[in-house]
């Protein structure tokens, strides 16, 4: 038996990605990272800003342009 | 409160205005058109004597004991059988009347055992009392007569028995069954004296339809039926008006009790939300709040390998204080949490986040409703502008076309259910859209005009195809989205597309396009249709996007704002809702406001003396996620057991194992408890004080009928925590914190135990120009100002069957047990479901050699478990079904990491598996309810 290894925050902004993909690509990035500004805990958000710059993430392009539009998480 | 006893006007109120003016004994009254005589006397204070009436029942007139004499009018009519005319003069009470009734009386009594004095129900017995109020005082006929003196007492119910020598034959029961419950369980056999009731073909109640609602029982007007535990403790004494706490309905009951000790939960007439009906969990399964299960003292344990100790409530709560703030010192304010319950009453649910927010300092709080109802907050907010369904339950009764999506009323939401059923017996027109053929589908008297028999998963596909119809074939209400919409010229582009016609996604959803069509006209073209929907909806991984192709297709169609008409989830646990409306999200203050807002954020910062936090904190599976990667290190969990009922057990179990500290607050140690390092006990519904809100908003009072039996109410306990982690928290009753919550929260303005206690339950929101609530929201506008239309693309899951996983698991419940069980299975309900069973296609099954009653293996790609199989054609091929109901089964074992996209709600309606024969066994399946 498996289980998926993508990391957690890698899926779920692929999933809302996946939401958007028949929208203008610009106005979806601002929706998903207005939606993963209001849902999602800095911790999470500051992981998915890091790895938003990285090649090979998985991340989904429109997730990518959703993060760079993200202002820095902080958290405590 | 002395027992309370509901005046019974003999037959039902007729709606309207009173205009029909009537002379009784010489009193005038004034009633509604289509009001019995017996009943206008009864408001007028004049009580006919009667025996086969009651007012929860249409009047049936076979008694005769009800005559009364009518001026103009030749015999003496039955007062229960007709109707008031203007103008007409009655007369109760004559010498000739009274002669009728001694004789009436006279026969039922000579064939009665004359016990009265050892029976169970001595002084709550009609037919007593009806034989002191004619005055009969002698039998003239003799008691050696033919009689059925020695009939058996069927007792194979474990709740209520059947003295079938104490029957009068009124069928008040079958009556009861058929229009109140709609089982039709029930039949009056044979004819003049051999007459009598039998339960299906002549078997016991136990092996009948019967579902144990209690209705029979509760209009039964002698001892012939009868609650067990009247028998065996005796009659009530006081009573005291409180609230279910199993599921989203809220019923509203009187607990009748003998000294302390409760002997009976009797429906509520007054009960808004259920009107005097119940269901067997309500009714009768009250029992586990004393089982010997129950931990009453709490316990501590350095490590969960330890055993427990049972220690006092000062040192249990020093040492979570303690705890906390030592892993907040080491790892940050972030690295705790708490998860509220969708069990508990709206107050220490409002504790726990308070708890949270200004003890722990963050928004680390979540609930179980994340895993159940969370895509309905976002759904609906997002499209109407407030996370809650759109209508009260009455206004099914307005409802042309019910359509229900991926909801199973009769064993989820029972009482509700038999509201749909009065509807649709009187001629609503039905849609089911569901995987499995539903009770509802096809029932006594009920035929669904359409069974949308969907694959599961497919639901949005579903939804867009209606939708479709709607816009292509005219069928829009274009006055009503002009006026009260926006966003809909682009939706209907959207819409319109070919790729979302009922032909384009046949293949998908596996529903024939010309049965979406059809039922897309019916549904928009009643004058009022109903959407009712529930987990079917929502546990998917496009459940937010479900809920509002839901809401777009009421607005479309014009069916939002009015009675009949609207938008309804049905809640699962008894305070889904309320636990929402507190501010038990991550994201959001009590009365769903985000947490980014200052003017919010003020409010509470004012009146708790702690900044708040602005940014939203981690959701139930994010919890899990961070504490495997070792950032979220303690958790205060409220009567969850969300080892077994979050998905993907493997998963949730190596987050617990890798906290520092897990705190479990409930009645009985369960499977998450195996991980805790304390054991908070937690009070039952009996011994809460407090306020639950059920899927209509409707806030009911929970009374307590006895002191905690563990010392302590549950928030006095979430207090004390705060209080020793420096927070001073505290409130002299749970009055006070209804009243914080009143003054933080607009819509529930004015809202106290107070006004509740006096004008019985509000709907919110409640406010200045709605100071009593609000049964039907968006009348005049929506709550967003206009509703918004939301392109809702089909995203499949990425949950496919394969090779390896052909057939799809989806899960869901019965009408005996409520949830992971841990109350229901402590009752005699465990009677009707014993143990949870895998549904299966008779041809799935055939093709893997598994007969009924067979042990098969359950595998799929995260687990795997045991069960045994049902074969039932009510599955479609390909899928199979299960409850979660028993820990030994541990159905979640089996469930994955998916979850809706915009909420994290877990997808529990799909996965995919295998089913393998591992034990051959005779089959023996008890009989399940509700099958
Ligand atoms: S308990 Fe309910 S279902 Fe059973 S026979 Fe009585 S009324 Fe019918
Ligand atoms: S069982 Fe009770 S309600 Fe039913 S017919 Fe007999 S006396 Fe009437
Ligand atoms: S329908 Fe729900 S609230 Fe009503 S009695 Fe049954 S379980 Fe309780
Ligand atoms: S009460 Fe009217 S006939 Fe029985």
């Amino acid at each position: 038996m498996t289980t998926t290894h993508t990391p957690p925050h890698i899926r779920l902004a692929n999933e809302i990605s996946a939401q958007f993909q028949q929208r203008d690509p610009a106005a979806a990035a601002q929706e998903i990272a207005q939606h993963i500004q209001s849902f999602w805990d800095p911790r999470m958000r500051a992981k998915l800003i890091a790895d938003a710059g990285a090649p090979g993430s998985g991340l989904d392009p429109l997730a990518v342009a959703a993060a760079a539009l993200l202002p820095p998480a902080v958290h405590g | 409160m002395s027992l309370i006893k509901e005046q019974d006007y003999g037959t039902p109120a007729r709606p309207g205005e009173a205009t029909v003016s009537v002379e009784i004994d010489g009193k005038t009254v004034l009633v509604p058109e289509g009001t019995s005589v017996m009943r206008a006397a009864a408001e007028a204070g004049i009580d006919i004597p009667k025996l086969c009436a009651t007012d929860s029942l249409e009047p049936f007139g076979s008694c005769r004991l009800c005559l009364v004499d009518i001026d103009g009018r030749k015999g003496s009519p039955a007062s229960c059988t007709t109707p008031c005319t203007p103008g007409m003069k009655v007369r109760t009470q004559t010498p000739k009347l009274a002669e009728l009734r001694r004789g009436v009386m006279e026969l039922y009594i000579s064939d009665h055992p004359l016990d009265c004095l050892t029976c169970p129900t001595n002084g709550d017995c009609e037919l007593q009392d009806m034989a002191g109020v004619v005055g009969l005082r002698e039998v003239r006929y003799g008691f050696d007569g033919e009689n059925h003196l020695d009939l058996p007492t069927d007792s194979s119910n474990p709740y209520f028995d059947y003295d079938a020598s104490k029957c009068i034959a009124c069928s008040r029961c079958v009556r009861a069954c058929d229009e109140v419950q709609g089982t039709f369980a029930l039949t009056l056999e044979g004819r003049g004296f051999a007459t009598k009731i039998a339960a299906g073909a002549g078997g016991s109640f136990m092996e009948s339809d019967c579902v144990s609602c209690g209705a029979c029982v509760q209009a039964c007007p002698t001892a012939t039926l009868q609650e067990r535990t009247v028998v065996e403790l005796g009659m009530p004494t006081r009573s005291v008006l409180t609230t279910c706490a199993y599921c989203g309905v809220g019923c509203s009951f009187k607990a009748e009790l003998r000294g302390d000790e409760v002997v009976r939960m009797v429906p509520y007439k007054d009960g808004k939300a259920n009107e005097g009906h119940s269901c067997v969990k309500g009714r009768f399964a009250f029992g586990y709040a004393s089982h010997p299960d129950r931990q009453l003292k709490p316990m501590v344990r350095e490590r969960i390998t330890d055993p427990w100790r049972e220690v006092e409530w000062g040192e249990a709560v020093e040492y979570v204080g303690k705890r906390m703030l030592e892993i907040q010192a080491g790892h940050g304010a972030g690295a705790i949490g708490g998860i509220t319950s969708s069990r508990c009453t709206n107050e220490e649910v409002y504790a726990v986040q308070k708890m949270v927010r200004a003890a722990f300092g963050n928004n680390n709080v979540d609930t179980c409703a994340r895993v159940c109802h969370s895509p309905t907050g976002y759904g609906l907010k997002q499209t109407y502008g407030t996370s809650a369904g759109t209508q009260d339950f009455k206004s099914v009764e307005k409802a042309d076309v019910i359509l229900v999506i991926g909801a199973n009323p009769t064993d989820a939401h029972p009482v509700f259910a038999s509201r749909i059923k009065r509807r649709l017996r009187q001629g609503a027109k039905l849609i089911v859209a569901d995987p499995r053929r539903i009770d509802l589908v096809r029932s006594p008297h009920i035929e669904a005009q359409h069974h949308l028999r969907l694959m599961p998963g497919t639901n949005v596909a579903l939804i867009n195809a209606m939708a479709h119809v709607v816009v292509t074939e005219g069928l829009v209400d274009r006055e009503f989205v002009a006026e009260r919409c926006e966003d809909f010229d682009e939706w209907e582009r959207f819409i319109s597309g070919p790729e979302h016609s009922p032909e384009a996604v046949e293949e998908i959803t596996g529903v024939p396009a010309a049965d979406v069509r059809a039922a897309t006209r019916l549904y928009a073209s009643a004058p009022n249709a109903t959407i009712m929907y529930g987990l079917g909806v929502t546990e998917h991984s496009q459940g937010s996007t479900m809920v509002m192709g839901m809401a777009n297709l009421a607005m479309a169609t014009g069916n939002i704002g009015r009675e009949g008409v609207g938008v309804n989830p049905l809640r699962g646990q008894n305070n889904v809702q309320g636990s929402c409306d507190m501010g038990s999200f991550p994201h959001e203050l009590p009365g769903y406001r985000h947490v980014s807002d200052d003017a919010v954020r003020n409010v509470f910062e004012t009146l708790w003396g702690r900044t708040l936090q602005s940014e939203p904190g981690l959701r139930i599976p994010n919890m899990f996620d961070a504490a495997i990667d070792g950032s979220f290190r303690a958790l205060f969990v409220q009567g969850e057991d969300i080892v077994q009922s979050d998905p993907n057990t493997k998963h949730v179990t190596a987050a617990l194992s890798a906290m520092d500290l897990v705190v479990v607050q409930d009645l009985f140690l369960n499977e998450t408890s195996k991980y805790a390092h304390v054991f908070l006990p937690g009070t039952s519904f009996l011994e809460k004080d407090g306020t639950f809100t059920n899927a209509e908003r409707r806030i009911n009072r929970v009374r307590p009928v006895m002191a905690p039996k563990t010392g302590k109410h549950e928030w006095q306990i979430v207090c004390e925590i705060a209080q020793a982690m420096g927070y001073p928290m505290k409130y002299d009753d749970a009055a006070q914190i209804m009243d914080e919550i009143a003054i933080t929260t607009p819509t529930f303005a004015g809202v106290s135990f107070a006004k509740l206690d006096q004008v019985g339950s509000v709907q919110w929101p409640c406010n200045d120009n709605a100071p009593e609530g609000t049964p039907i929201m968006h009348i005049d506008g929506f709550v967003r100002g206009r509703g918004r239309f939301v392109d809702t693309v089909y995203v499949p899951t990425k949950e496919r069957s394969t090779r390896k996983f052909p057939l799809i698991l989806t899960t869901g419940r019965i009408l005996s047990q409520y949830n992971v069980g841990a109350q229901t299975r402590r009752t005699g309900n465990s009677a009707w479901h014993p143990e949870d069973l895998l549904e299966m296609h008779p041809h799935d099954a055939e093709v893997r050699g598994v007969r009924d009653g067979d042990t098969v293996s359950l595998t799929s790609r995260v687990g795997e478990t045991s069960l045994r199989v049902k074969i039932d054609d009510r599955m479609p091929v390909g899928v199979v079904y299960t409850t979660f109901h028993h820990p030994v089964t541990g159905a979640n074992v089996v469930t994955t990491e998916h979850s809706d996209w915009a909420t994290n709600c877990p997808e529990y309606k799909v996965t995919a598996v295998e089913v393998a024969l591992r034990n051959p066994t005779p089959a023996t399946a008890a009989p399940a309810m509700a099958e």
